[in-house]
């Protein structure tokens, strides 16, 4: 009754920000709900979400808090909708345990987090990569999360479509990270048309099962149990708290540790998907700048220069932060002495490169957290210093 | 009437306490949904956490039982993705009223197709006894050894005067007349919203000297008239005594969240605009 069109996407080029391409990929995604509570730098997604779902026949709530967006979306997501929420650091903290709980009773959605500067209100209009860990920990309990993180308006696009595809795949909320210049920062993008795109849609069971003891939460090979909309006669139940395969509670120790296993190996066992990255290290260099998101602009730009002035150096960009690509990363701490790790923050994601690297490469840190973007010079001038 | 269709019978019996009411809700519950004529599978109840929360695991239908105070938000999700479910919220005192009254109030606000039964025992059940919004003045809570000062919400009043276009009070001492209130909330097109009072023997009974659960439920009887009665009060016995029934309904399918998102879909597609 209420889905009236299907978007197909045209293929042309848009010069948008980052915060518009990414509902742009949304919606090539079959993104047809957003709920969620305005806040700098994100209010553009919110805004686009409210001016073009209407028009495919899907659903923009406005809702009275960011708990309550996280909370809306988990509800359609559970009623058969794709779904995805916007916000930004405060708003970030405020969704967690909803997040939590969508991780929990595996609810396929995305969550953008736009950084600002933190904490607390910070620096609302500026870049920052201050939540790396608060995307990966920011919950109670252990937990898988995905997070992406977008260097350009172009790979918002791309890998917002991505986020929502690994979200339906592997019934797991996944965390598009941008930050403040990503967002805001207005580039050409190439929308790809609709038979170009691949999209994926969630296992659902088959309706025969209905009424056949259907176990929602049933150990599969693929460790992912197939999903069926709430109103398609299943009668199912689900719960935050640790559950058995019928989904109902259990207080069993035993219990708690198989679905905590199954949750954690459903993304372990697929890392050769879900970990994007681009690497461009030659046999020749001796370090490499390892960076995600904005910082990835100014590493490239460096490298490229260093390398012209005869500089053996190289790039590790990741695109997915978390899970962190150990084995990769400590690969690449045997090929190269020095890995530099430029990041707007204190240094987050430099302690996993020190784990995964041990001793075998040195790892040092560039760090901007007062609201600026690092310049291609600071690093420019750590590569002399190390080469 | 075959009531136990909307049991999920083998994970009965509850976990709640010898004495406590919310089994008399969860019965009006499953007699009022019968009478209602509903479809049993396009219909998904939601619950938050607390003694309350754990309603939804009884109950033979699409079953969410969420995170503390949030379940009216999930709800809220469910309805616009789809809106041609029922979608029904179970909650406490303290779920509903404390950590969840945001929600409750904006969600009474869009006036969205929802019915919520909120189980007042006036008291934190699940944590052991804690004062809730919904405790009167004087009451004894572990929280407040000394009896407690905090003034309790009129619930009705608040959804209503918030836009909830359908507002009720019950009792567990009056089950017949709860299930009728239920029904009529169930079929209510817009925000429903339905108060039962509950007692708590083991843990607001035995802090308050009536831990016979049949006292309480003599005092909840006193201390609450029909709606038809009640309005013939003094302002003074209004303020002491809760009248019970339908307090508010208007009928204006119109008006409701979901057919007016329908409406903006359908301009938008009038106006070709993609
Ligand atoms: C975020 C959060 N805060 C606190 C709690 C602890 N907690 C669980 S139930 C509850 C109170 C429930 O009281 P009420 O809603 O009145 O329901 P009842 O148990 O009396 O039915 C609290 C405070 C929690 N689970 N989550």
């Amino acid at each position: 009754m209420t889905k009236t069109k299907v978007y197909k996407p045209q293929k042309r080029g848009i010069l948008v920000q980052g915060d518009q391409a990414v509902v742009e990929g949304a919606l090539a995604a079959g993104v047809e709900f957003f709920a969620g509570y305005p806040i700098t730098p994100a209010s553009e997604i919110a805004e686009g979400f409210a001016r073009e779902l209407p028009k495919v026949g899907g659903k923009f709530l406005q809702m009275e808090d960011e708990i309550a967006g996280m909370a809306a979306i988990v509800g359609a997501s559970l009623a058969g909708k794709k779904a995805i929420t916007a916000t930004s650091g405060p708003g970030f903290s405020l969704k967690q345990e909803n997040l939590g709980f969508a991780i929990m009773i595996e609810a396929p959605l995305v969550v953008v987090n736009v950084q600002r500067v933190g904490p607390s209100t910070g620096l609302p209009t500026s870049p920052s990569q201050g939540d790396v860990m608060q995307s990966r920990w920011g919950r109670n309990g252990d937990q898988p999360i995905i997070v992406l993180a977008p260097a350009s308006v172009q790979e918002c696009f791309d890998l917002s479509i991505t986020a929502v595809n690994f979200s339906e795949k592997y019934r797991q909320p996944v965390i598009l990270l941008l930050d403040e210049v990503i967002g805001h920062l207005r580039e050409k993008i190439i929308i790809k048309k609709a038979e170009e795109l691949d999209i994926w849609e969630r296992k659902r069971p088959a309706l025969n099962e209905r009424r056949n003891n259907f176990n929602p939460y049933q150990e599969t090979d693929d460790l992912i149990p197939p999903m069926p909309d709430y109103g398609s006669g299943f009668r199912y139940h689900a719960s935050g708290l640790f559950h058995d395969q019928t989904g109902f509670p259990s207080g069993k120790n035993k219990t708690a540790k198989n679905l905590m296993d199954r949750l954690t190996k459903k993304i372990t066992a697929n890392l050769s998907e879900i970990l994007l990255y681009e690497k461009d290290v030659r046999k020749e260099d001796q370090a490499a700048v390892l960076s995600f998101g904005s910082a990835v602009r100014t590493a490239i730009s460096a490298v490229h220069t260093a390398r012209k002035a005869g500089l053996k150096v190289g790039y590790f960009k990741l695109k997915t932060i978390w899970p962190f690509p150990e084995e990769e990363v400590a690969k690449l701490a045997e090929e190269v002495d020095t890995i530099i790790v430029p990041e707007l923050n204190q240094g987050q994601l430099i302690g996993e490169v020190k784990k995964a690297a041990g001793c075998k490469a040195d790892v040092i840190g560039i760090n901007d957290y007062s609201g600026l973007l690092l310049k291609p010079e600071e690093i420019r001038s750590v590569l002399e210093e190390v080469l | 009437m075959d009531i136990y269709k909307y049991l999920r019978k083998e994970k009965l019996p509850h976990i709640w306490c010898p004495g406590c009411g919310h089994g008399t809700i969860l019965n009006s519950f499953v007699r009022a949904f019968d009478k209602s004529g509903l479809n049993q599978d396009k219909t998904v109840v939601i619950s938050g956490i607390g003694c309350s929360g754990r309603a939804t695991g009884y109950l033979n239908f699409d079953s969410l039982h969420t995170t503390h105070g949030r379940a009216i938000a999930f709800a809220t999700g469910v309805k616009m993705a789809n809106p041609e479910l029922n979608v029904i919220v179970m909650t406490g005192d303290g779920d509903g009223a404390a950590i969840g009254g945001n929600h409750l109030i904006h969600a009474a606000r869009r006036n969205i197709d929802l019915t919520v039964i909120l189980f007042n025992n006036q008291i934190y059940g699940m944590t052991g006894g804690q004062f809730s919004p919904m405790t009167p003045e004087g009451a004894n809570a572990t929280t407040a050894p000394y009896g407690n000062i905090d003034r309790n919400f009129d619930l009705c009043q608040l959804t209503k005067a918030a836009g909830a276009t359908f507002t009720a009070r019950g009792a567990t001492f009056n089950p017949r007349q709860l299930t009728n209130i239920i029904k009529k909330a169930l079929l209510h097109k817009g925000f429903s919203f339905v108060e039962s009072f509950t007692q708590c023997p083991v843990r607001y009974g035995k802090l308050n000297q009536t831990a016979d659960p049949v006292d309480m439920l003599k005092l909840q009887k006193q201390k609450t008239a029909d709606i038809k009665k009640w309005l013939q009060f003094s302002d003074e016995e209004k303020e002491i005594i809760y009248p019970l029934g339908v307090l508010n309904e208007e009928i204006n399918p119109e008006n409701e969240y979901t057919f007016r998102y329908q409406k903006i879909i359908e301009k938008t597609l009038e106006k070709g605009v993609l």
